[in-house]
């Protein structure tokens, strides 16, 4: 099944960074995951977190307030 | 404790380069090794020790513990200690406001934190402790936390509910002292470290320029101001200066690891430290664009009394350490 991934973040550094690993992640090792970037502060809020950036997989989040690594990614994925 | 540092310095100054000891050259670079090897090895011991308190106080923790509990009087002082060991980029500024509004916090409590919290920060206490001393660092530690209990209460008494944007006022009116399900990550120190390691060294990454450019610019400045240069325009005695050295410092955030060490240099050659402090907390805990991310949440009115009113207290602050230091 076609995984949903979200990267919830403002727009800082960091969420953009969050996200391009995560697209890497899910072209390097053919996953098959959609990839969205959610940058709307009223529909990040409905994930009821208070850090960004926010990894939203299949509507769990995973990892909020830092960025991952690409092992820690993968594992998530996997 | 640092003598091992020096006695690098000099080896490596005196003896590998072979510069002649008193030359201003082998001065400054010896100056420039003591300081940066002395400034980096405090940044990484705060940075990481700040790291593990901050993985067992995680915000939702922060925010329940605000939430379920009536403290009397005592929340904004909570709020501002939590602020401490709870950093946060100023990008998470709205999610934050929005989280602490939801469960019911008031607004001034949640003002404390977001006061403190980038006001006394783990790379400022670093590189503080490095270039000022502990003395010095407990005083500002201390005063910044005071800062952010008293500007919350002050902001709670002047009632700034109706200056939140709309959206942000339903959420209001729907908040609720519920308690979230949280689950605590039930982890062991050692299964923590690898995240708080790479976090520590993420943020010395980002900083290590900026910290050895201020260094640099700093030793230049040593050797070409004199002793005293700035008693004549900066005495105690001359009441604009707080003011000032505060509004100055405002617009300057991005490179608060950059101007501390010239900072420490102005304070050798004269600048109270009164001043000095009030113009640091205007530079690390004021910013910009930080403001322009709470219109978000807030109206322009809001924001402008919110730092107006931290303004306010940093210049206070300056005023009684220059008075009692």
């Amino acid at each position: 099944m076609t995984k949903v991934i979200k990267v919830l973040g403002t727009g800082c550094t960091k969420c953009k960074k969050m996200a391009s690993i995560v697209q890497d992640v899910v072209t390097e090792n053919n996953i098959d995951a959609t990839v969205e970037k959610v940058e709307d502060i009223m529909e990040i809020m409905k994930f009821n977190v208070m850090l960004v950036p926010v990894l939203v997989i299949d509507d769990v989040v995973t990892i909020k307030g830092r960025v991952p690594t690409k092992n820690e990614v993968l594992a998530l994925l996997n | 404790m640092f003598d091992w540092i020096q006695n690098i310095a000099d080896w490596f100054v005196y003896d590998v380069l072979n510069l002649n000891k008193g030359e201003h050259l082998a001065e400054a670079l010896n100056f420039f090794i003591y300081d940066t090897t002395k400034i980096l090895i405090l940044l990484f011991i705060i940075i990481f020790l700040m790291g593990i308190v901050n993985s067992y106080f995680p915000i939702d923790k922060v925010k329940n513990y605000l939430s379920r509990n009536k403290l009397y009087g005592l929340e904004y002082l909570m709020a501002s200690l939590f602020g401490v060991v709870t950093p946060f980029c100023s990008c998470s500024s709205v999610p934050l406001f929005i989280g602490f509004v939801r469960g019911g916090i008031p607004l001034g409590v949640t003002f404390a934190f977001l006061i403190t919290s980038p006001l006394v920060n783990e790379v400022a206490i670093g590189l503080f402790v490095g270039l000022f001393g502990i003395k010095t660092t407990i005083i500002y530690v201390v005063s910044g936390i005071l800062l952010g209990t008293v500007s919350g209460i002050i902001l709670q008494k002047l009632k700034l509910e109706p200056y939140l944007t709309p959206w942000v006022k339903e959420v209001l009116a729907n908040a609720q002292r519920k308690q979230e399900a949280f689950i605590a990550e039930k982890q062991t120190l050692k299964q923590r470290l690898p995240v708080i390691w790479s976090e520590v060294l993420k943020i010395l990454k980002s900083i290590i320029p900026y910290v050895i450019l201020g260094i640099a610019i700093g030793g230049l400045m040593h050797g070409y101001i004199p002793e005293g240069f700035f008693e004549k325009y900066m005495d105690k005695d001359n009441l604009f200066a707080v003011p000032i050295a505060t509004i100055l410092a405002i617009p300057m955030y991005a490179n608060a690891s950059g101007i501390l060490p010239v900072v420490q240099v102005l304070v050798a050659k004269g600048i109270p430290l009164g001043t000095a402090i009030a113009f640091m907390m205007g530079v690390i805990g004021l910013s910009l664009p930080e403001a322009m991310l709470l219109k978000k949440v807030m109206t322009l009115k809001l924001i402008a009394i919110f730092f107006g009113v931290v303004t306010l207290c940093i210049i206070i602050s300056g005023y009684l350490f220059n008075i009692i230091l």
